[in-house]
């Protein structure tokens, strides 16, 4: 942003002060990444080395005990696999129902449309509590389902925003009045000229929610009781968190043997329940970016 | 758009019937469409707002929602009656107001820092790199807490104990409780929140800023009379929302971050409701403290977007 081109030279008090700015985000930046790169460097170095605290930034006797440790665990691969089909099931449900409920309130003379936008807005400002809402799924017999993951937050108001203003800058209404002179009704207009020209929108809205849903464990937490059922989250949070501690009748050497891989374990849990979300993650920003923008311009 | 053609009552104008009507015959299959989504509002989000009467009702399982009885303001008054009440408002208020004095001007800050700097690598590896942590699940950033303040086994006490500190169980203390949650939530946020503050940066005025340049003002001078103006909108919108949300904190979060040694400072309010409700079965009066916090925050928007709107000329309505 700031202009060198200048004919002005720069200050020596100026040159201080990007100085000062200069060493503040790369403080910054370590204090961000110190703890990334530590997690990731224990999780690939030996029981012993962890838990007597000599990693301090690469890893310390290379080994993958610890991520060998997770992926033969099959609590952590069944939550793994529970969550890939709930965020699958859950994103494409989402988009959706997003992009249905959008695409009508974005058109000038659709009646009703300030009153829908009100309608939703509305619960961004109020709602009725935990507790009834909990009751709501009790009542509709979706405790302890796979419903109770996938409806209950199905559609985010902030995405449905999102969308809208990006229906009404990107679908002018000219197009749809030239549609109709051609004899092309809403849904046929909807699935054979909007989502075609909605590919980004659809990318931004698909990756807000399989983030989302990647990474919650509160509903599961509450809605869930059987253990076939738990996504990865809430397995992490048994295995990181809560931590039962077994083995009480081993002798002391294997009891410690054991608690220093359980210690392992945790780190390369850390890294392979993000990984999914890293990989996509250069992808995504640029999306993520684009969605928060648009949805800051008229939000 | 062509509405001139249609039919206009007395008065010359379109009532509001025939646009109603005219509107159906268009788009007859997209109100078809929306009936799914608006279901789900109604039945999600205001069927449970309907039900928050169980608030005044001593509700039971056999006779419903509506076949309770009222209790009127009994489950209020027990909670107010009860001093855990004002510890739990206290440490509500204390965590989100700490949050808010952390959290707010930060990502401000940086992203005033990453405006006066080249675009080049060194900017846009900050950018990526800030931003990153917010893809890290609350489950995941607790657990890095957990294992980095470990009394045993954590990096930051290994640390201690080479420079000869006495090594600290952090999260069995309940002092440093507010600390570890409003700081953990500055490293994983900073970065995200910054972005719509660029934005609003790459929308100042280039001319105005040329113009201080040829005054002589200095780069201080123009962040303090250049840049800072041009966000205010922005600014303001923001703090309005946070100040909304003040008693909305990263339940998610307390709550994992909690252990017997530290509730002390880190029951809330939104926690003591899951606890009352989900865990003792308790609906009426957790569903009464719920409605109590969700009224406080309602109450404290529209305060604020007023205060902002009269300062400042702008709010969210």
């Amino acid at each position: 942003m700031s202009s060198n081109n200048s004919t002005i030279r720069e200050s020596f008090g100026d040159r201080i002060f990007l100085i000062i700015i200069y060493a503040f985000l790369s403080l910054g930046l370590i204090v961000i990444l110190y703890p990334l790169i530590y997690i990731v460097s224990a999780s690939f170095s030996s029981p012993e080395a962890v838990t007597s605290g000599q990693v301090w930034l690469w890893p310390v006797d290379f080994s993958l005990a610890g991520y060998t440790e997770v992926l033969t665990n099959s609590d952590v691969l069944r939550g793994f696999r529970n969550s890939i089909l709930y965020t699958i099931g859950y994103t494409v449900l989402a988009v959706v129902l997003t992009v249905i409920f959008a695409y009508p309130l974005s058109r000038k003379s659709f009646y009703g449309k300030t009153f829908l936008m009100f309608f939703i807005l509305f619960t961004m400002l109020f709602s009725g509590g935990l507790i009834p809402e909990y009751l709501v799924v009790q009542k509709l017999g979706m405790l302890d389902t796979p419903w109770a993951i996938l409806i209950p937050k199905v559609i985010a108001v902030w995405q449905v925003i999102i969308a809208r203003t990006f229906f009404q800058t990107s679908v002018p209404e000219e197009l749809v009045e030239a549609s109709e002179m051609d004899g092309c009704n809403s849904l046929k207009f909807l699935w054979y000229v909007v989502l075609p020209l909605s590919k980004p929108i659809i990318a931004v809205l698909a990756l807000m929610y399989a983030v989302f849903q990647w990474n919650s464990y509160f509903d599961a937490m509450i809605f869930l009781k059987t253990e076939e059922l738990f996504p990865l989250q809430l397995e992490l949070r048994e295995f990181l968190i809560t931590q039962s501690d077994s083995g009480a009748n081993m002798d002391i050497a294997e009891q410690q043997r054991r608690e220093q891989l359980a210690n392992l374990m945790k780190y390369s849990l850390i890294v392979i329940s993000s990984l999914p979300v890293l990989i996509i993650y250069p992808f995504a920003q640029k999306y993520f970016v684009k969605g928060m923008l648009i949805g800051s311009v008229k939000g | 758009m062509n509405q001139k053609l249609r039919p206009l009552n007395k008065r010359g104008k379109v009532t509001q019937w025939q646009l109603a009507k005219k509107s159906f015959r268009k788009y007859w299959q997209l109100y078809l469409l929306i009936i799914p989504p608006v279901l789900y509002f109604i039945i999600f989000k205001y069927i449970p707002m309907a039900g928050a009467i169980i608030a005044f009702k001593d509700y039971n399982v056999v006779e419903g929602i509506l076949g309770s009885p009222w209790a009127g303001f009994k489950h209020f008054e027990n909670f107010f009656n009860n001093p855990v009440a004002w510890d739990l408002i206290r440490n509500t208020l204390f965590l989100s107001l700490y949050q808010l004095a952390v959290t707010f001007p930060l990502p401000i800050i940086l992203a005033l820092a990453l405006n006066e700097i080249k675009d080049g690598v060194f900017k846009r590896s900050v950018q990526l790199f800030t931003y990153a942590p917010y893809f890290i699940s609350t489950v995941v950033i607790v657990s890095m807490i957990i294992l980095m303040l470990s009394p045993r086994t954590g990096i930051i006490n290994s640390f201690a104990e080479l420079l000869g500190f006495d090594s600290i169980n952090f999260l069995g203390n309940a002092d440093m409780f507010r600390s570890i949650f409003v700081w953990s939530d500055a490293w994983q946020l900073t970065g995200y929140s910054a972005i719509i503050y660029l934005a609003a940066l790459a929308g100042v005025d280039r001319q105005q800023y040329e113009a201080a340049k040829m005054d002589g003002a200095s780069r201080l001078q123009r962040i303090w009379n250049v840049d800072i103006p041009g966000i205010m909108p922005a600014i303001v919108i923001l703090l309005v929302l946070s100040v909304g949300n003040l008693m909305a904190i990263g339940f998610e979060k307390v709550y994992l971050l909690q252990n017997p040694l530290n509730l002390s400072t880190s029951e809330i309010l939104q926690t003591y409701v899951y606890k009352m409700g989900i865990i003792n079965a308790n609906f009426s009066f957790s569903t009464a403290v719920g409605l109590f916090n969700s009224i406080v925050n309602l109450i404290l928007l529209v305060i604020v977007n007023a205060v902002a709107k009269r300062i400042s000329g702008n709010g969210l309505w």
